[in-house]
């Protein structure tokens, strides 16, 4: 079975603090991540696998910087690494991302993608679903658990409120939910593994067949107006008055915040 | 010269980070309090491959070099001294020599299933009246045909009880003194080979350190390590280089101690100001960090040594000097700057300042460690 | 692209067993809002079986016009039919913006469909308006787990997209006076349109949460006095949604279990609001929470150090402040 799962490394946005002083992002020592979503799908694929033998494949988009987590994903047991990587990539929206990942799976062999559900430096949850569709592939999102059975996949597709047990034929796209497994550690062997035999494959623009004005800044039909912060934490101000009249306070507080 | 880690051994701090905080940290509080070996951790580090950091693929290793182990039980120690030093010993004392002295069969026998992690190793040689003068074996060990019998004991064994594989010595030849220890790979269902009393300790609570009892055990001629009367030397070249793993033992403690007293420090409130804005405080961190800084570089200095294949004998003897003095150092001002609160247990640098001792003790007191270094420098 | 060819603003009526979701009330509300501004229709899409009786709660919280696709093919939520049916109604009917709930039926639709018709989509939006002399919906949501905000446009392409959490537009009272157009239409599936095939359906409730991943916690301390005193915060944590969590000083006077203690020997959280009970705000306890996105603390020493941190604070009875918020809380949800 070949397996390809895109990854997406991602700032670790549970270390990213806001400067007191300019209520402005700092990002300086901010560690890189595989996005958790994305690193449980790798276990998911790392799974199949270990129980049933499969060939997987890492593909990514970002930055140089970004074989890092492929070189991770190695340490976790990952057999092939891609990383797509080019200037005319850059800035794009999820439309344009999606669109650039499948071109580039196109050319690979695969009986199974699974790409994370979202990415926590966004919080979309819309990539996955673009590449199936521009591949034309069925997609099960939101998986939280998968298993092989008679040659299909039984994917557990999680809901708010419950689950539907879908089964669906390869060659399909599955997006999983961190909470589907525990990613394992990589091993201490893999990672010398990962560094010393290893290769990534760097693919750029010209290795893949995208229409140029589908993919980056230009092919993103979304494009950022303004981004700003929420600003600085004033000081909370500290009441002394009634249980009523205080109860009010709060829930207006709550209102404010969008927590009701 | 060049300072920088290369890109694998910063992902393998990852990985160490993520290990220890994840699987070693959330224990050390409780393995402390109840004094329990952790076996589930011993489990899990052999999956992630620690137990065999140093050695080649081919023989079940991680192929790494001793930079990788050595960073691998300063990261554990660094949230928990005990587990640090279940690694130390099993891969310095026990697989090391005998991937360094012993045969080709004695290697796939034994160092494939240590290096694996499917077997854990151990280490005898301080005997109740051979401590520094570990000359004075009284454990005999006797050619009878195709096998030794040995007879004898040994204390203070870590990973004792627990371990499969055990590196013990024993005289083979009294009239030669130090030429007449021998070593041998003794396993732990040998008949004759028990465990004994269990020491309460200071520190390094969940350790296992035990007596070892030898009572007419039959050893293979087979498993004699390296040459009869080579014991010693086997002995000394080993804990050469288990006093990197303990130095890096004592350097993550110290680092461990030093990153708690740095978030207390902000936090903490006296006065109307965080500690960390008093000038005692800034001062006593400085010299905590330099020191701290100090010790990782001779530990550094002497695993890549190791590995380049250079003398490291001295290296690694100032190393633990340093790192051990520093570990003590630095927990106590550690505990000093947590004020009442370090002393108590709701604070790990309690626990930091009583699992520091044991390295100034332990695989060569500081006192040894000055004698190999002046007698290197004076000789 | 003729951009006049597109008008009118679509709510998808996200329905599960022929209930419609509370967050497409809630968007229907913000539609009807954009769709005064834009001078158009709001038009609410339902696609289901037997969804028919809908149509009118639909108009009576404000669908000027609803759109309803039944057929047995739709009668749990599929990908590909869901998908189908929608992109046929775009292409036929061109709305100029399409609002969703950013639920997993929402998150999963959206995303084909804007790949499908080649469209934008903007996932999670808080806010959404109008920029007046362009027609564009500008569409603002948190990015980087919520340290910051973008607005984001679709200049180009049409419809406009967005997906928006429950909860976060506020729908309008229910009036059975208003008045809307049916129109049924039909959905052209066949069974191949079916790609994957659905083995069972299960509803569970929702399992108990770990305190490090609930967005909402109320903790109790020392001050709390009592065991039965935490039934108050179970209430309120069980209304905002959210669980019971507390301080060492509850843990060891065995009024919580040892894994809701929040602190240095316990868990550190991150909610998005925490409301400290009775907690004085010993630097142990603060250590694990002070980096929860709101902080509400009720203490009766009006000098505990946890007034330093807290974004509102109530000098007070916690016995009697908690039941007070519950009260206000219920109101609330009369009215709304």
């Amino acid at each position: 079975m070949n397996i390809i799962v895109c990854i997406k490394q991602v700032p670790d946005t549970t270390e990213v603090k806001l400067d007191p002083k300019t209520g402005t992002l700092i990002r300086d020592g901010v560690p890189s991540i595989i996005n958790p979503d994305d690193k449980s799908g790798l276990e998911a694929a790392l799974r199949l696998k270990d129980e049933l033998g499969a060939h997987i494949t890492v593909i990514t988009m970002g930055p140089l910087q970004a074989e890092n987590a492929i070189r991770e994903a190695f340490g976790m047991g990952a057999d092939r690494g891609i990383l797509l990587t080019d200037r005319a990539f850059a800035g794009a929206d999820t439309w344009a991302t999606s669109c650039t990942l499948a071109a580039a799976i196109k050319k690979l062999q695969y009986d199974l993608i699974i790409a994370g559900r979202q990415a926590i430096d966004g919080d979309t949850a819309q990539v996955g679903p673009q590449i199936a569709e521009h591949l034309h592939l069925p997609q099960v999102s939101y998986a939280g658990d998968l298993r092989v059975e008679d040659g299909s996949f039984i994917v557990k597709r999680m809901f708010e409120d419950g689950y539907h047990l879908v089964k669906v034929k390869g060659p399909c796209l599955i997006t999983t939910l961190k909470e589907m497994n525990e990613p394992r550690y990589m091993r201490v062997g893999k990672i010398i593994e990962a560094y010393q035999e290893k290769e990534i494959e760097i693919w750029n623009l010209a290795d893949i067949e995208v229409d140029p004005s589908n993919i980056g800044l230009k092919g993103s039909p979304t494009k950022v107006k303004k981004s700003f912060t929420k600003g600085v934490k004033a000081a909370g101000k500290v009441y002394e008055v009634e249980p009523k009249e205080a109860a009010k306070l709060v829930v207006e507080k709550l209102k404010e915040k969008y927590i009701i | 010269m060049n300072f920088n880690l290369s890109k694998e051994h910063i992902m393998l701090q990852k990985l160490y980070k993520e290990f220890s905080d994840h699987e070693v940290k959330p224990l050390a509080e409780e393995i402390d309090e109840k004094e329990v070996f952790p076996i589930d951790t011993v489990r899990k580090l052999k999956e992630c491959g620690f137990m065999g950091i140093p050695f080649p693929k081919a023989y079940g290793g991680a192929g790494a070099d001793q930079l990788a182990y050595a960073m691998a039980v300063e990261a554990l120690s660094k949230v928990c001294a005990t587990t640090g030093v279940i690694v130390s010993a099993h891969t310095s004392l026990c697989a090391a020599p005998i991937f360094e002295f012993g045969t080709e069969e004695q290697k796939q026998k034994y160092l494939i299933p240590l290096a694996k992690g499917e077997k854990l190793g151990a280490f005898g040689l301080t005997e109740a009246n051979a401590g520094t003068d570990a000359s004075a074996q009284q454990t005999i060990a006797i050619l009878e045909g195709d096998h030794y019998l040995i007879n004898g004991s040994k204390i203070f064994i870590t990973n004792a009880g627990y371990a499969d594989i055990y590196i013990i010595m024993a005289m083979t030849d009294k009239s030669q003194g130090t030429r007449g220890i021998s070593a041998f790979i003794v396993e732990a269902d040998t008949e004759g080979f028990s465990v004994g009393k269990k020491e309460a300790k200071l520190g390094i609570k969940g350790s296992a350190t035990c007596e070892l009892i030898l009572e007419n055990c039959r050893i293979p001629k087979e498993n004699l390590l390296g040459k009869e009367g080579k014991g010693f030397s086997i002995a000394m070249k080993t804990l050469d280089g288990g006093r990197i793993g303990i130095a890096a033992q004592a350097l993550g403690i110290a680092q461990g101690a030093l990153d708690e007293t740095v978030a207390y420090v902000k936090e903490r409130k006296q006065f109307g100001k965080p500690l960390s804005y008093f000038q005692n405080t800034q001062f006593q961190l400085a010299d905590m960090d330099t020191k701290v800084e100090a010790a990782r570089l001779l530990v550094y200095k002497a695993a890549f040594n190791k590995t380049m294949g250079l003398p490291y004998s001295k290296e690694a003897a100032m190393a633990k000097l340093f790192a051990s003095e520093t570990a003590m150092e630095v927990t106590t001002k550690a505990v000093q700057l947590h004020g009442g609160y370090g002393y108590t247990r709701e604070y790990p640098v309690e626990r930091m300042m009583r699992d520091a001792k044991i390295t100034e003790i332990y695989e060569g007191t500081s006192e040894v460690q000055r004698m190999v270094i002046s007698a290197q420098l004076l000789k | 692209m003729n951009f006049s060819e597109y008008r009118g603003i679509w709510v998808f009526a996200e329905q599960r067993n022929g209930e419609i979701q509370k967050v497409s009330l809630e968007l229907l509300g913000k539609g009807k809002e954009l769709a005064e501004k834009l001078d158009t229709t709001l038009t609410a899409i339902i696609l289901g079986h037997n969804v028919k009786t809908e149509a009118k709660e639909l108009v009576y919280f404000g669908a000027d016009e609803v759109v309803i696709v039944d057929d047995q093919l739709l009668e749990f939520y599929i990908t590909e039919t869901y998908t189908k049916v929608m992109t046929n109604l775009i292409k036929e009917r061109k709305p100029e913006i399409i609002l969703m709930g950013a639920t997993a039926i929402g998150r999963d639709l959206a995303p084909r469909i804007s790949a499908r018709v080649h469209t934008g989509l903007t996932a999670d939006c808080t806010t959404l308006e109008i920029e007046e002399e362009t027609r564009n919906l500008l569409m603002t949501r948190p990015a980087f787990g919520g340290n910051i905000m973008a607005t984001i446009l679709c200049p180009d392409h049409r419809p406009q997209m967005s997906t928006v959490r429950p909860g976060v537009m506020i729908k309008l009272d229910r009036d059975e006076g208003r008045r809307g157009r049916v129109i049924e239409v039909d959905s052209g599936l066949t069974s191949k349109d079916i790609n994957v095939e659905i083995l069972e359906v299960v509803k569970e409730p929702q399992e108990k949460k770990k305190i490090e991943e609930a967005e909402v916690l109320v903790a109790g301390g020392r001050g709390i006095g009592k065991k039965e005193n935490f039934n108050v915060l179970e209430l309120l944590a069980k209304e905002l949604g959210g669980l019971v969590a507390g301080s060492r000083a509850a843990v060891d006077a065995g009024w919580i279990e040892r894994g809701q203690q929040v602190g240095q020997t316990g868990k550190t959280v991150r909610p998005n609001l925490y409301i400290a009970c009775g907690i004085s705000g010993a630097i142990q306890h603060i250590t694990g929470m002070e980096e929860a996105e709101l902080i509400v603390a009720i203490n009766k020493n009006p000098s505990a150090p946890i007034f330093d941190l807290s974004d509102i604070g109530i000098v007070g009875e916690v016995e009697k402040v908690v039941p007070a918020i519950l009260e206000v809380l219920k109101e609330e949800s009369f009215k709304g």
